[in-house]
C-alpha cells in the first residue's frame, strides 16, 4: 500500500501532464478549434519536429545567455548578501533600496539596456542577472543574520573575531538558504532572458516567440514556450539535487 | 604571633569589586542597572552556583564574567588579570546545546580548538592528537563511539553532554554554565549532574553554574549565591558543607533538603516583596 502510494507520488507530475495533454487534444480537435487560435498538442509536436534544428539553435542561445546572467547573479547576490548579512549598517543602508529596486518590472529595463549595449546578448544577460540576484542576496543575508546569539557567545568567549564566526558558522548555516534560492533564481533568470529577447535580440527563444507569433505559426510559438519551460525545470531539478546532496543535514526531516 | 605563621592568603580567582552594569548609556543616566553592587570572591577551583527568580540578571552576570560585557562601574579581576575583553580561559554552555548540525559530534567538540590560540595555529599539524583528546573527553561523559554521529542523531541529553565537552576541550580554567540542564527530563538531568561532578573533581576547574533548580545548585556547588530580581544583586551567600564526593543519595538526606528549603525561603521572600534582603 505504502509502496504503491510512493510510486503514485513519484509519477504524479507526469500523470497530470499526460491528463492535461489528453484533455487539451480532445477539446481542440473535438471542437475543431482553429490551429491559428489554439493549436492542439499533436500539431505543436509536429511543428516542433519540423523546426527542431531552428528551435534547438534558439534554445541553446537562450540557455547559455541565461546561464551567463545567472552566473553573474550568483556572484553579485552572494557578495551583497554577505555584506548586508554581516553588517548592520550595510543592512540598514542597502536593504530598502534593494527592495524598491526589486519592485521594478525588469522588462522596463530592456529599452535602456538596448541603448547602452545594443541589440543582442548584452541586454539579455543583464536582464537575467537583474531579475535573479535578489532572491540569492536575501537568502544569504537571512542565513547569516539569523545566527543563534548563544552560539555567537560561545565562540566570542574564545576570542573569535567576527570573521571566524562568519566562516565557521554563518556561511555553512546559510548554505541551505543559498541552494533554496538558486532554485527560485534560475527560473526567474529564464524569464528575464526570454522577456529581453522578445524585444532586444535577433536570436533566442524570446525572439522565436515573437517571430512565430507575427507569422501566425502558433504551433511554433507554443513549442518555444515548451522548450523554455523544459529548460527551467531541468535546471530546477539539478539544483534541488545538488541541494539534497550537499546540505542533507538541513533536510533530515523529509529524508527520514 | 611567631608560632603559627599563616600562609599568605591566595588571591581570589574571580574577584568582583563593586560591579554595576547598565545595558546602555540611557539606562545608566536613569540609574537603571541590570546588576548592581556585586561583590564576589571565588577561590581557585571553587564550584559556585547562582540561583534566583527569572529575569534577575543571572545571564548578565555571566556576560560580565566572560568579558562579553564591560561593567559600568567597578572592577572585575579573574586569575589576577583585569577583565577587559573576552577571556580565552573560559568555556561556556547554555540551555540549548547549539551544536552545528553540519558537523559530526567530534568536529563540534573540536570547534573551539580551531578558534582559540595557541591551538588554532597548530590545528592542522596536531589534528590527530586533538582528535584523540576529544574522543577521550567524549568517552568520559559516556559518548564513546558517538564521534561520527551528527548532533541530530543524538538525544537531548547526549547533545548537552557534547556541548559541555565543547566547552571543555581547550582545557579552560573556568566553565560557565547557563541553565545547562534546564531542558532535560529529571532522570537525564541527575545523570548529567554526576557527569559534571566527575569532570570537575577530575580537572578542578572553576565552575559558575547559573540555574533555577535549587536541588541542582545544592548538589553541585561549594557555595550558592541567591540573586534578587531587578536590580539584580547578590543577597544570600550559602556555603554547602556537604562533604565531597557527593552521591545522588545525598539529595534525600535531611541535611540536603534543609539547605534547599532554606534557599527556597530566601527566593520566596524575594518574590513576595520584590525588594532585596540585605546581607
Amino acid at each position: 500500500m505504502t509502496r504503491r502510494k510512493k510510486h503514485l507520488e513519484r509519477w504524479s507530475p507526469l500523470l497530470l501532464l499526460f491528463a492535461i495533454v489528453v484533455v487539451w487534444e480532445v477539446i481542440t480537435s473535438g471542437f475543431g478549434v482553429s490551429e491559428f487560435i489554439f493549436p492542439s498538442p499533436s500539431r505543436i509536436w509536429e511543428q516542433t519536429l519540423e523546426h527542431k534544428t531552428v528551435i534547438l539553435g534558439h534554445a541553446w542561445r537562450t540557455y547559455w545567455v541565461t546561464m551567463a546572467g545567472f552566473g553573474i547573479a550568483i556572484v553579485v547576490g552572494v557578495l551583497l548578501g554577505f555584506l548586508i548579512g554581516s553588517s548592520r549598517l550595510a543592512y540598514a543602508a542597502i536593504y530598502p533600496l534593494m527592495t524598491a529596486f526589486n519592485a521594478l518590472p525588469k522588462a522596463a529595463f530592456v529599452p535602456i539596456l538596448v541603448v547602452w549595449f545594443g541589440i543582442g546578448i548584452g541586454p539579455a544577460i543583464l536582464t537575467a542577472f537583474l531579475i535573479s540576484f535578489f532572491p540569492i542576496m536575501v537568502n544569504i543575508a537571512t542565513g547569516l543574520a539569523t545566527l543563534e546569539p548563544e552560539l555567537e557567545d560561545v565562540l566570542r568567549v574564545l576570542g573569535a573575531k567576527r570573521w571566524d564566526v562568519l566562516v565557521k558558522v554563518g556561511l555553512p548555516r546559510s548554505l541551505p538558504y543559498f541552494y533554496g534560492s538558486l532554485k527560485v533564481a534560475i527560473t526567474l533568470a529564464f524569464v528575464g532572458t526570454t522577456v529581453s529577447e522578445m524585444t532586444a535580440a535577433n536570436e533566442g527563444i524570446g525572439y522565436l516567440l515573437i517571430a512565430a507569433g507575427s507569422s501566425m505559426q502558433m504551433g511554433l510559438a507554443f513549442s518555444g514556450l515548451l522548450v523554455v519551460g523544459l529548460m527551467a525545470m531541468v535546471m530546477y531539478e539539478l539544483f534541488s539535487w545538488v541541494e539534497r546532496h550537499t546540505t542533507a543535514w538541513a533536510h533530515r526531516g523529509s529524508q527520514g | 604571633m611567631p608560632d603559627t605563621p599563616l600562609p599568605p592568603p591566595e588571591p581570589p580567582f574571580v574577584h568582583f569589586d563593586g560591579v554595576w552594569l547598565a545595558y546602555n548609556d540611557d539606562l545608566l543616566a536613569k540609574n537603571v542597572f541590570a546588576v548592581e553592587d556585586i561583590h564576589l570572591k571565588v577561590r581557585r577551583g571553587e564550584f559556585i552556583a547562582i540561583v534566583g527568580p527569572s529575569g534577575c540578571g543571572k545571564s548578565t552576570f555571566m556576560k560580565l564574567t566572560t568579558g562579553l560585557k564591560m561593567p559600568s562601574m567597578g572592577r572585575i579581576t579573574i586569575d589576577g588579570q583585569p577583565v577587559n575583553g573576552p577571556l580565552k580561559i573560559s568555556g561556556m554552555a547554555f540551555q540549548a546545546p547549539s551544536l552545528l548540525p553540519w558537523r559530526t559530534t567530534l568536529d563540534n567538540v573540536l570547534l573551539p580548538l580551531e578558534i582559540v590560540e595557541p591551538y588554532r595555529s597548530q590545528f592542522k599539524d596536531r589534528r590527530k592528537e586533538f582528535e584523540e583528546r576529544a574522543k577521550k573527553l567524549l568517552a568520559s561523559v559516556g559518548l564513546g563511539g558517538m564521534e561520527k554521529k551528527f548532533p541530530w542523531e543524538l538525544s537531548g541529553g547526549m547533545q548537552q553532554r557534547a556541548s559541555i565537552c565543547r566547552a571543555l576541550i581547550h582545557e579552560p580554567k573556568m566553565l560557565l554554565l547557563d541553565e545547562p540542564f534546564g531542558a532535560l527530563d529529571a532522570f537525564t538531568r541527575e545523570e548529567l549532574w554526576c557527569t559534571l561532578r566527575d569532570l570537575w573533581e577530575a580537572q578542578q576547574f572553576n565552575v559558575i553554574l547559573v540555574t533555577h533548580d535549587l536541588r541542582e545548585s545544592v548538589f553541585l556547588a561549594d557555595t550558592v549565591y541567591c540573586m534578587s530580581k531587578s536590580p539584580g544583586r547578590f543577597v544570600v551567600q550559602r556555603e554547602i558543607p556537604i562533604p565531597r564526593t557527593r552521591d545522588l543519595e545525598v539529595t534525600y538526606t535531611r541535611e540536603f533538603t534543609d539547605i534547599v528549603h532554606e534557599l527556597r525561603g530566601h527566593i520566596g521572600a524575594m518574590r513576595k516583596t520584590g525588594a532585596a534582603i540585605h546581607q
